[in-house]
């Protein structure tokens, strides 16, 4: 008997897997032939990649559109120094130790901003990050409003250095892919894939909406911390209002909105635009902020699926085996009986 | 005797923080949109004085009798021509909506206005004071502050109650699809709305840009006190918005004597307190936060 | 007279068709009911009337004009009225406050306050009340009553009867006829066959989006109605 099975791979995944881990092995030997530029651009890029899988899991997938995640990249940034520079850790180490960080700072304002909802949690978390930038300013032995510099790396050989750097934040960015993934495949993506489509339905399967939220909230907090250190290791002089700056979680939405809300592959193509835009307008200055900022409302408003979504409305691909689709056996009726047509519209 | 008079500056520029609270919350009743944007049209409100005051040479709360009127055609042609497209689709559209706007707003006035901070100057009165003791004196200035914003605050308390565009308002905000079923256009109702609020929040922003000076990037700012006054005082009530920014003011006006580094966060921790132990608000009349 | 005449109309709930090429006739002055089991397609039906659900093919015309691309305010304005399903009163408004808003079309008519508290009175006792503290009957009654300020010429009425008791419902029924008289023409849902049988002058019954009977109940069997209502 063939009943209905449900799949997950696609033979275009299988392929899409082959290429993926052709590039990263490809990225993984670029500090060996690599120049110093190229290097430095590959941090950005990856860092930004990671950052932008971490909003879309928040907004894309749970819901919580957060614009407070930059907390936790000035959270990623001081703890950096205060792990190298103050505790005198070796320097993989201190990136561990912002994961933690950034962990238990998600817990314990997750109390708070989660007892709002939509909107009004996206300002909560910026409220929050804000009061965390307040403190940092007002704190000397961080160097207040003027800032401090990571001495230690400094210090440290600069090939050396970059090429620390990189090999994080390749494994930052790589590594958001497949938390994402992980995260999709398992129970909780579909629990919330179901969030999704409906709360309500969602939370009569049984589904415990808060935990779930909870859960995506953590794993945010932590990549959002790990990706801020890995940028300060390459920046080296933090500023408070810098690395607390709306503006990381600005460019997070960006690249989510343009790239494809809700779909892992989004981050990726908005990536990609992303540095291609910066690089033709990056000149016009403000202007050019003018343009990102029209050109997300408009993706929003006309094309909500972003660019992924209009290249697969054109070629059905799906890169990553993460949605799940409904093969029927044949020879299956299916009674498309409505619950409740008559019901109000 | 310096902190009387602290926590009566705080408590006058509570007005101004409640009609900020009011257009946010105002929008957020009848439309369900968490405004993002609403900041940075409060500064923008402010830069709008600036030019006006600047090409008539009137002083500017003279000024408001254009600015408001502009920034009230804004947003009715900002809600039909935009927001309503993102309404309908769950949350997150209206959301990535108006925080592009945000962006759009506050790097179009940089680029016309630069990053300098401007000022809108308001002549003797704003020096002019009166005096209750010898060591308590209420500024002219900050007192009209609070008249006006409370006159506006009962104006459009009267006008929500007692009128037909009040009921319908309030129609819609219960239930937007059953309102058009008694011949109400929803989605004028919406750009109404966004009308009053644009016209309320310009008034806070010119008396804010008397107050102290301002940039193309306070926006943000603005935003934030706007929400923090209307979790304080709970949403659902005029009157809770105005004690919500009331206390807002004066928590920002202690945390001024503690130093100068503290009015902002004094704000921010009454609002996590408030936050943490009443989260339906001070003076919240019903529960709808959890939209 | 016909005032309202739909022809042809098919409907749909995203991919499930839940209207199929549907055709009434309601004329002027008469009481008109819809029946059919749940999920029919009655109260889809007089969404699309109503202008609340879109038709996907087919023309609705009122008094000779065609109202299928109008908003539901546009077709207020024009005097066509939906008491909805559910009866969605507004409950942070009250009862008076509730009346008025059905008033907000401005047309003119006979029906203002005081007659409306005529016709129920207990919405007069009840003016200054919250609408969210009433009973089901009363707040049925109240939605009846807003869309009389608006002084239809056409009354869609959808499921009066839906969850109240029998007693509560026949009081509802008995103000039907002073609505007639008023000059309102009623094109009402009703599960209940005999309520409908006994309101109106004319009744089709909906069987899985399709018509598959209409005529006046004199010349209707009980029988055949039952059999064609459940689709036996």
């Amino acid at each position: 008997m063939s009943g209905p099975t449900v799949v997950m791979g696609t033979r275009a995944s299988r392929r899409a897997a082959i290429l993926g881990l052709a590039s990263v092995a490809l990225l993984a030997t670029v500090p060996a032939w690599g120049s110093a530029g190229m290097m430095r651009f590959l941090v950005e890029v990856l860092t930004l990649l990671a950052l932008a899988q971490m909003w879309n899991l928040l907004a894309g997938y749970a819901g919580l559109v957060s614009i407070g995640q930059q907390a936790f990249i000035g959270l990623g940034a001081y703890g950096l120094f205060v792990l190298t520079d103050l505790a005198l850790l070796p320097a993989v180490l201190p990136v561990v130790g912002v994961g933690l960080l950034g962990a238990a700072v998600s817990l314990a304002v997750s109390p708070l901003v989660f007892r709002l909802a939509g909107g009004y949690f996206a300002i909560g978390t910026w409220v929050v990050a804000e009061v965390i930038r307040l403190v940092v300013l007002n704190t000397p032995q961080v160097g207040g409003g003027t800032g401090v510099t990571v001495q230690a790396l400094v210090a440290m050989p600069a090939a050396e250095r970059q090429a620390l750097t990189y090999w994080l934040a390749l494994m930052v960015g790589i590594g958001s892919i497949v938390v994402v993934a992980l995260i999709m495949r398992s129970r909780l993506g579909l629990a919330l894939s179901g969030l999704r489509d409906s709360e309500v339905a969602a939370r009569s399967l049984g589904v415990d909406i808060f935990r779930a939220k909870l859960f995506i909230f953590l794993i945010a907090g932590v990549g959002c911390a790990v990706a801020g250190a890995v940028i300060y290791m390459q920046l080296l002089r933090i500023q408070p209002n810098a690395a607390f700056g709306i503006d990381w979680t600005a460019r997070m939405m960006f690249v989510v909105i343009i790239g494809g809300v809700g779909r892992i592959e989004g981050p990726i193509v908005g990536v990609a635009a992303f540095f291609l835009l910066q690089q033709t307008l990056a000149e016009l200055g403000t202007l050019y902020l003018v343009i990102l900022g029209g050109v997300a409302i408009f993706v929003t408003l006309l094309a909500p699926g972003g660019l992924w979504g209009l290249i697969t409305s054109r070629y059905p691909v799906a890169l990553f085996g993460i949605q799940r689709r409904l093969l029927l056996g044949p020879a299956r009726p299916i009674e498309a009986t409505p619950a409740n047509p008559g019901g109000s519209p | 005797m310096e902190w009387v008079n602290a926590v009566l500056q705080g408590a006058l520029l509570g007005g101004v923080y409640a009609l900020l609270a009011t257009g946010l919350s105002l929008v957020f009743g009848v439309m369900r949109i968490v405004n993002l944007a609403q900041g940075d049209l409060t500064i923008l409100a402010a830069f709008v004085a600036v030019s006006v005051v600047q090409l008539t040479g009137l002083g500017p709360i003279e000024a408001l009798a254009l600015v408001v009127p502009l920034m009230m055609g804004l947003g009715y042609v900002l809600q039909r021509g935009l927001l309503d497209h993102s309404l309908g689709r769950g949350v997150l559209p209206p959301v990535l909506v108006t925080f592009g706007l945000a962006i759009v707003i506050q790097n179009l006035l940089l680029s016309i206005y630069t990053a300098d901070t401007r000022g809108l100057n308001a002549g003797a009165i704003e020096t002019d004071s009166i005096r209750l003791s010898p060591e308590i004196a209420i500024g002219v200035l900050p007192l009209l502050t609070l008249i006006v914003a409370v006159a506006i605050l009962v104006g459009l308390q009267l006008l929500l109650s007692r009128t037909g565009l009040g009921r319908a308002l309030r129609a819609t905000s219960d239930d937007a699809q059953t309102a058009t079923l008694m011949g109400i256009d929803d989605r004028r109702m919406f750009a109404i709305a966004m009308a009053i609020a644009l016209g309320t929040v310009a008034v806070a922003g010119v008396f804010l840009g008397i107050r102290t000076s301002f940039g193309p990037v306070d926006g943000p700012a603005r935003l934030i006190f706007a929400f923090e006054a209307v979790i304080i005082g709970g949403l659902g009530s005029l009157w809770g918005t105005l004690i919500g920014g009331i206390m807002l003011g004066v928590a920002q006006g202690i945390g001024n004597q503690l130093g100068p580094a503290y009015p902002v966060l004094a704000g921010h921790l009454l609002f996590l307190l408030v936050l943490a132990f009443r989260p339906q608000g001070l003076f919240a009349r019903r529960q709808e936060r959890q939209s | 007279m016909t005032l309202l005449a739909v022809e042809q109309v098919s409907s749909y709930y995203g991919d499930l068709q839940a209207l199929h090429q549907v055709s009434i006739e309601v004329p002027e002055g008469e009481t008109v009911a819809i029946i059919g089991a749940n999920g029919a397609g009655k109260s889809t039906l007089l969404g699309m009337i109503a202008g609340l659900v879109r038709a996907r093919s087919g023309a609705v015309t009122f008094d000779g004009r065609r109202i299928d691309n109008l908003a539901s305010h546009e077709r207020v304005r024009l005097g066509v009225s939906l008491v909805p399903e559910g009866r969605r009163v507004f409950p942070s408004l009250t009862v008076e406050e509730n009346l008025l808003v059905g008033s907000h079309s401005k047309r003119r008519g006979t029906w203002d306050l005081e007659a409306v508290t005529e016709l129920f009175p207990i919405l007069g006792q009840l003016a200054r009340r919250s609408a969210a503290v009433l009973s089901g009957g009363e707040q049925q009654a109240l939605a009846i009553g807003r869309a009389l300020m608006a002084q239809p010429r056409l009354l869609l009425l959808d499921e009066v009867s839906l969850g109240l008791a029998p007693v509560v419902v026949s009081q509802l029924y008995r103000a039907l006829p002073r609505i007639s008289e008023a000059g309102a023409t009623v094109l009402l849902v009703e599960q209940n066959i005999d309520r409908a049988l006994a309101a109106s002058d004319r009744v089709y019954c909906l069987l899985k989006g399709r018509i598959v009977l209409a005529g006046r109940p004199q010349d209707l069997t009980r029988q055949h109605i039952t059999s064609v209502y459940f689709g036996i």
